[in-house]
């Protein structure tokens, strides 16, 4: 098990990014992890880029913000929303992006055009020693609910860590609601057999 | 027993477990969830209601805590602004049980129309306040406040941030004390509780001795405490500073404060005689680092650490690096940011009842005053469409202003429901009597949306949404008010909006126009996602103009023009059915399977 660890989770206001890192603190605290988490959000919520930092320390978290240049893993629900806080990361950290693009307003009114795919995945490559992207919001939809796109990707992200599966379970079951617990139970299994 | 706790759970726990007995407030971010929490976990134990504004609240408590019951406000750092009035007197008096006041302070301006440094009202209101480093010491300094506030008989105001607010970290839970106190009338004691002149000035002699005798009390204060490590470097901090300050400055010597008012100025000074070099670093405002300079000590402040915005440990990094201060920098910089994408700001929801007024008004180009709430977002492309934008209610009174001036267009303003309850209210009152003339849009989308559609006035519910309250109409209010003309619409309705205004900009006098419709994020309400033709459409991107975050440009273009046709995101449309009433082709349509 690895002394600390620091995440940072980006996305799209409304996709369910609090709520995922929430999990993910709360994992990390099961787990015998001191753990600090800190949200940009405010009026993000409606739509706005929203990133959520999570910190494990089991010497303790001081503050809980991750520095540029320190981040282990950044987990992403939208590409564009990944590669604004790639210089986050330190030299061979690992990206896990879903591929699902949403264009925000500048795009849709014209005034800037939303990157390539081809920007997209070089931008990944060069930032990440390790990239694992897929299109995370049509698992979601097949599943039954797009809301649990982000669940999808914590699954893969427990993958890559050495932290029992109950805990994980635990965890999810803590912060979802009762009747909500199944499907996302699944799109957290379905994100385990990405990897 | 450990749990995760937000800043504001933990603020919320912490009065709790002081035996809090009512809690009033109103919303604001950062501070709404200390209300929420308090209201869904601990609200069978104590009363919590949303006041109509600050100020409201903080009489409210005030009068309970005469009453002897422990006492709670909440509010972000504006609201201050409007409670300050009240503040003021109840330190005067203070009460028969503790009083406490939280403030959540918002230093970078994620949710607020100015970055103020709330410690000054302390200075101001003589109020012992108290900073916590994270939400461990966030519920004991609350338990701290109110045995302060019971042992000096004077309110206590606990200082948060957004960073404080919102970030989560591990709590231990304690156990409730209850307040013994058992009261059955209000103290006839007109020298404590009746602030006329004659009273007044002795209360204000009696508070500059207890603010005298607290900052003695706070040189021996446990939660004042010195680290001392290297003494090349001494720092002086508060609150979540003293974080930011562990991580990027790990080897000096601190002075961390717990209460940064009143300040225990011989710990300070012998803090001072012990460094090379005292730094005070805080976020915003030198509100400390001018009380150290007065008290003779010499110390370097917001010369290096600019007062605007947040002080995060990679700009304390930046700025020590360039100055000289530190000289390794431990961050690796081989991920360089990307430079030149767009930019990802909030917008109205898909489903927003909103987006019909903002797209009328930005089509017939007519001024707007705006005011506080989600609608502030009819400000942003493809809308920019509400013109103003100042503080809590003050739309409707710049639309007064804008009728005295006499300028010869016609001009409205958009105020929601919360806000109007707020402090709209005396706005509307003085521009009927005062004869004004304009068009007040009032937005109901049934609840104060923007904060987590919390209750007001309006709303059927208070507190917790099965909780039923005493609903106030605002269409008769309004008539009640001396209104000329109150005309209600459907707002997802585009051309019952647009005749709505029409009729109201016609009238001459003073007009509201009431845009009744659900926020789509109240009951999350969403019905079958509309699907473009693109056979039909155009690409003539009149849908874009609604500004809608589902609809987004497609691939294909029209052969003739070039200009690509628009498609909707099924993941993001809840079915509103705005854009296909503004598609000049009917492409627009629910897909029946």
């Amino acid at each position: 098990m690895l002394n600390s660890i620091n995440f940072l989770m980006v996305g799209v206001g409304g996709q369910g990014t609090i709520l995922v890192s929430d999990i993910l603190s709360e994992v990390g605290m099961l787990a015998g992890y001191d753990a600090k988490k800190s949200d940009n959000m405010g009026l993000s919520v409606r739509g706005g880029a929203v990133s959520s930092h999570v910190r494990w320390n089991k010497d303790g978290v001081g503050c809980p913000l991750s520095m540029t240049g320190t981040v282990d893993v950044l987990v992403g629900s939208e590409p564009l929303e990944t590669m604004r806080s790639v210089q986050f990361l330190r030299k061979g950290a690992t990206i896990i992006s879903n591929t699902y693009e949403m264009q925000p307003m500048v795009v849709t009114s014209g005034i800037m055009d939303y990157p390539t795919k081809e920007e997209i995945e070089n931008c990944f490559k060069s930032s990440a020693e390790r990239v694992i992207t897929y299109d995370a919001t049509d698992i979601a939809v097949k599943l039954g609910n797009v809301k649990v796109m982000n669940i999808v990707l914590l699954g893969t992200l427990s993958k890559l860590l050495d932290i029992d599966y109950e805990i994980w379970v635990e965890a999810i079951s803590k912060y979802v609601p009762a009747k909500a617990r199944d499907i996302n139970i699944k799109a957290f299994d379905a994100g385990r057999e990405l990897i | 027993m450990k749990e995760l706790l937000s800043g504001n759970e933990a603020i919320a726990r912490g009065a709790y477990e002081a035996g809090v007995q009512v809690v009033t407030g109103y919303p604001g971010t950062p501070s709404s969830e200390i209300i929420k929490t308090m209201a869904s976990k601990y609200g069978n134990e104590v009363y919590v209601e949303w006041s109509t504004n600050e100020k409201v609240a903080m009489d409210a408590a005030a009068g309970a805590a005469y009453a002897g019951k422990r006492a709670m406000v909440t509010t972000k750092q504006v609201g201050m602004n409007v409670l300050m009035d009240s503040l003021l007197y109840t330190v005067y008096t203070g009460a028969e049980a503790g009083l406490v006041l939280v403030t959540a302070d918002d230093p970078g301006l994620f949710s607020s129309q100015n970055e103020q440094d709330n410690r000054w009202y302390s200075r101001l209101a003589k109020i012992p306040t108290f900073e916590p480093a994270d939400s461990m010491e966030a519920k004991e300094f609350m338990k701290k406040a109110f045995e302060l506030s019971e042992m000096f008989d004077i309110p206590c105001l606990l200082h948060s941030v957004m960073r404080i607010s919102h970030c989560k970290s591990v709590v231990e839970i304690g156990e409730r004390v209850e307040n013994p106190k058992v009261q059955e009338k209000l103290p006839r004691n007109l020298p404590k509780y009746n602030c006329t002149a004659m009273y007044a000035r002795v209360m204000h002699a009696k508070i500059e001795e207890k603010i005298k005798k607290i900052s003695e009390f706070a040189e021996t204060y446990d939660i004042n405490r010195v680290e001392m490590r290297d003494t090349k470097m001494g720092i002086i901090c508060t609150g979540i500073m003293y974080a930011y300050i562990k991580d990027v400055f790990p080897e000096a010597s601190v002075l961390k404060l717990g209460m940064s008012y009143p300040l225990p100025t011989n710990m300070i000074k012998d803090f001072a005689s012990k460094v090379d070099k005292l730094y005070v670093i805080e976020e915003l405002d030198p509100v400390i680092e001018e009380q150290v300079r007065a008290m003779g000590v010499d110390c370097v402040g917001k010369e290096i650490f600019p007062p605007c915005y947040e002080l995060l440990p990679d700009r304390l990094y930046d700025i020590c690096i360039e100055k000289g201060i530190l000289t390794e920098d431990p961050r690796s910089m081989d991920v360089k940011p990307v430079e030149g994408l767009p930019g990802r700001n909030p917008v109205l929801c898909a489903g927003c009842p909103h987006r019909s007024t903002y797209f009328v008004l930005k089509k017939h180009d007519i001024a707007c005053t705006g005011d506080i709430g989600c609608y502030n977002l009819g400000a942003q492309p493809p809308f920019e469409a509400q013109h103003t934008m100042g503080c809590m209610g003050a739309s409707i009174g710049q639309l007064h202003g804008l009728s005295i001036a006499g300028l010869p267009e016609k001009a409205v303003c958009t105020i929601g429901d919360g806000t109007f309850w707020h402090s709209g209210l005396p706005a509307l009152a003085n521009m009927v009597h005062n004869n004004g003339k304009g068009v007040v849009i009032l937005m109901d989308n049934a609840n104060t949306a923007m904060t987590g559609h919390q209750d007001n006035p309006a709303t059927n519910y208070r507190v917790l949404r099965n909780v039923p309250a005493t609903k106030i109409d605002m269409e008769n209010l309004c008539r009640a008010m001396g209104v000329g003309l109150v005309k209600t619409v459907n707002a997802f309705d585009v051309n019952e909006v647009e005749a709505g205004l029409k009729e109201c900009m016609d009238y001459d006098g003073v007009s509201v126009l009431i845009t009744k419709g659900e926020c789509v994020q109240f009951n999350k309400w969403s019905s079958t996602p509309y699907t473009v033709d693109s056979a039909k459409c155009i690409a003539c991107q009149t849908c874009l103009k609604a500004g809608c975050p589902a609809i987004m440009i497609s691939e294909e273009e029209n052969p003739k023009t070039h200009k690509k046709k628009c498609r909707i995101d099924p993941t993001q449309c809840n079915g509103c059915g705005i854009c296909s009433q503004v598609c000049p082709v009917k492409a627009i349509q629910v897909k029946e399977d």
